[in-house]
C-alpha cells in the first residue's frame, strides 16, 4: 500500500525554489533513503512531509491513515537542547503529546508506551538521567524513542547519525533497520550515502540529478555512480 | 561565670522578641499582609514562566517588555488613571505578540525591534512623566516605577484584586498547559510535526509573561523585573535535572527569597524590590555552590 504519494512537488521559499518536479511514492514498510548535495532542499522537503511548511507547487496525498500527528520525527538536535534540564522519561513521554487531547495530564496507555519505547530502545535504565548529560549516541536514542511514542506508522529521521561516532553510527543504523523490519516504514536524510545504501530500499536523489527509484538501480544510474565514487574518495 | 554568659544570651533573646513585635504590629496594618500575598503570589508566578522564559531563550523579550511597561506606567499616570494597570496592561500583551511575530521570523531583525521598542519606551515615558509631572517629586516618581516602592509596595484594593485574580489564572493555566509548555519549550519542530499548535501556545506564553511583568513591576519596578523572572530559574538549573524538578525548585526558591525580601526590607527599612533580587543573588550562590559540589 502506498502511504505516501507527492507529485510535481516545488519546494522552497518566497522567492527561492530550492527543488522542483518532485514526484515518488513511499509503500508501507519501505525503507528511503533522500540524498543529495548541501542545499539540495532536503531538510525542506522533509519538513513539507511533515506540514511543517507548505510546497509552492504540487501535492502530497497521505493514506492508511497518516494524519498530522501519526509521523514519528527525528530532527536535527537544536542549541536549546544541549543544555536543557529534562529527563530522558520526559522527553520520551512528550512524544505522546498527540494523545493529550483535552487532557491536562498523560494517561496510563501513554506513559506505558514511553517505558515500552525506552525498552524498546534499551534505554530504560537512563530514565532519570538527565537527557544533556547523555552521549550523543544515547540522546539520539532518547529522541528515537519520543519518535516511536508518537507513531507505529513512519518515522522521518533527519541525519540520524550526524556527529556520531563509527561504532555508535553502526549501532544506530542497526537499529533503524530493526524497527524497519517491524513494519515501521523509514524516510531518512543522509549524508552517509554509502552505509545508506547498504540499508535502503530505495532512494530519493535530489538536487542537480534527480533519482528515484531502488537502491539497485541507483547504482547504476548516473547520479548514484557519481555520488557513489565521491563518497568512496572520503573513505 | 554563669551570668557572664547568661547576659549575652538574653540580650539576643531580648533582641528576637522585639523583631517578632515589630513584624506582629507591622503585619496588623492589612496594607502589609497585602504586599506580603500579592509579593508571593507575583513571586511564585514569575519563577514557573521563567523556566520556560530561560529555555526558550526569551529572556531578552522580558527585558524589553519590562521597559514598554515602564512607558506605559508614565502614559497612565499622565491620563491620571488611579489603576494603572488598566492601560499598562494590554499595552505590553499587544508588544508581547508583537515582539514574538518578529521575533519568530527573523532572529536579527527581532532582536533590533527589542531594543528599538524597549528603549523608545523609555525614552517616551521619562519624557511624559517631565512634560506631565504628577507630583512635586518627578525623580522620586521615575525612581519608583524604575526600582520598585521605597518601602513597603502599596497598591490600591482594586490592585490588589486584580494581582490576586490574576496570579491565580497564570499558576492555574501553567499547571493546565504543563506538558504542552514542556514539549514546545523541549523542541518546537517536533511538537508541531505531531500537530501540537505551537503558535497558539507561543501566544499563550508571551501573553502570559506580558501579565507577569505589569504585575511584578509593581513589586520590584520595571528594571529589577528580569531578575524575579530569571535568578530562580538560572538558581534551580543549577541544582536539578529534570523538568519537573526544576519548576518546583524555581518557584520555591521565588516564593521564599520573596518572603525574606520583603521582611527584610521591613524590619531593615531598605527598598523591597532590590532587597528581594538581592536575596535571589544569594540564592543562585548557594545553588552554584551545591550545583558545583554535587558535580
Amino acid at each position: 500500500m502506498e502511504q505516501l504519494v507527492c507529485k510535481n512537488l516545488k519546494l522552497g521559499y518566497e522567492n527561492i525554489t530550492l527543488a522542483e518536479d518532485l514526484s515518488f511514492s513511499v509503500e508501507k514498510g519501505d525503507y528511503l533513503c533522500i540524498v543529495g548535495e548541501n542545499g539540495a532542499g532536503k531538510s525542506t522537503l522533509m519538513r513539507t512531509i511533515l506540514r511543517l511548511q507548505k510546497p509552492l507547487a504540487g501535492t502530497i496525498e497521505y493514506n492508511d491513515d497518516l494524519t498530522a500527528s501519526k509521523i514519528g520525527y527525528l530532527p536535527q538536535q537544536t542549541v536549546v537542547q544541549k543544555d536543557f534540564p529534562a529527563s530522558v522519561y520526559e522527553v520520551v513521554l512528550s512524544g505522546c503529546q498527540n494523545s493529550l487531547g483535552f487532557n491536562i495530564f498523560y494517561s496510563k496507555e501513554a506513559k506505558k508506551r514511553a517505558h515500552d519505547n525506552m525498552e524498546r530502545l534499551g534505554i530504560s535504565d537512563l530514565a532519570k538521567w538527565s537527557y544533556r548529560d547523555l552521549s550523543g549516541g544515547q540522546q539520539q536514542r532518547v529522541l528515537l524513542a519520543r519518535a516511536l511514542c508518537a507513531t507505529e506508522k513512519m518515522l522521518l529521521l533527519d541525519e540520524p547519525v550526524s556527529g556520531l561516532d563509527p561504532m555508535v553510527t553502526l549501532e544506530m543504523y542497526d537499529l533503524i533497520d530493526k524497527l524497519n523490519d517491524e513494519g515501521i516504514t523509514i524516510i531518512m536524510i543522509s549524508h552517509d550515502i554509502a552505509c545508506s545504501v547498504k540499508y535502503a530500499k530505495h532512494v530519493l536523489h535530489i538536487g542537480n540529478n534527480f533519482f528515484f527509484g531502488t537502491v539497485d538501480d541507483y547504482k547504476t544510474s548516473a547520479a548514484g555512480a557519481k555520488y557513489l565514487e565521491g563518497g568512496h574518495h572520503h573513505h | 561565670m554563669t551570668t557572664r554568659h547568661q547576659l549575652p544570651a538574653r540580650s539576643i533573646w531580648r533582641e528576637v522578641i522585639t523583631i517578632i513585635n515589630t513584624l506582629i504590629s507591622y503585619f496588623s496594618y492589612p496594607f502589609v499582609r497585602y504586599a506580603l500575598i500579592v509579593g508571593v503570589l507575583i513571586a511564585l508566578c514569575s519563577s514557573l514562566l521563567g523556566v520556560i522564559l530561560v529555555l526558550k531563550r526569551f529572556s531578552y523579550i522580558g527585558d524589553g517588555l519590562s521597559h514598554v511597561a515602564f512607558g506605559a506606567m508614565a502614559i497612565a499616570a499622565v491620563v491620571g488613571l488611579t489603576d494603572r494597570m488598566i492601560l499598562t496592561l494590554p499595552i505590553t500583551i499587544v508588544c508581547a505578540i508583537l515582539l514574538l511575530w518578529t521575533g519568530q521570523n527573523t532572529k536579527i531583525k527581532g532582536d533590533a525591534a527589542i531594543a528599538m521598542i524597549s528603549v523608545g519606551a523609555l525614552a517616551v515615558g521619562y519624557l511624559l512623566m517631565n512634560l506631565f509631572p504628577t507630583s512635586s517629586n518627578i525623580s522620586g516618581d521615575v525612581c519608583t516605577t524604575l526600582f520598585g516602592s521605597m518601602k513597603i509596595l502599596t497598591l490600591t484594593k482594586s490592585e490588589v484584586i486584580l494581582s490576586i485574580v490574576l496570579s491565580v489564572v497564570v499558576v492555574i493555566l501553567f499547571v493546565a498547559f504543563y506538558n504542552r509548555f514542556f514539549a514546545v519549550t523541549f523542541d518546537e519542530s517536533f511538537a508541531k510535526a505531531v500537530g501540537t499548535k505551537t503558535n497558539l501556545l507561543n501566544l499563550l506564553i508571551a501573553t502570559i509573561i506580558a501579565v507577569i511583568i505589569v504585575l511584578a513591576m509593581n513589586l520590584v519596578g520595571s528594571l529589577l523585573v528580569s531578575a524575579l523572572v530569571i535568578f530562580p530559574a538560572l538558581s534551580a538549573m543549577r541544582v536539578f535535572k529534570s523538568f519537573r524538578s526544576v519548576t518546583i525548585c524555581a518557584a520555591v526558591i521565588s516564593v521564599v527569597c520573596a518572603l525574606i525580601g520583603i521582611i527584610v526590607s521591613i524590619l531593615m527599612d531598605t527598598p523591597v524590590g532590590s532587597t528581594i533580587v538581592i536575596t535571589d543573588i544569594a540564592a543562585f550562590l548557594v545553588c552554584t555552590i551545591i550545583g558545583k559540589i554535587k558535580g
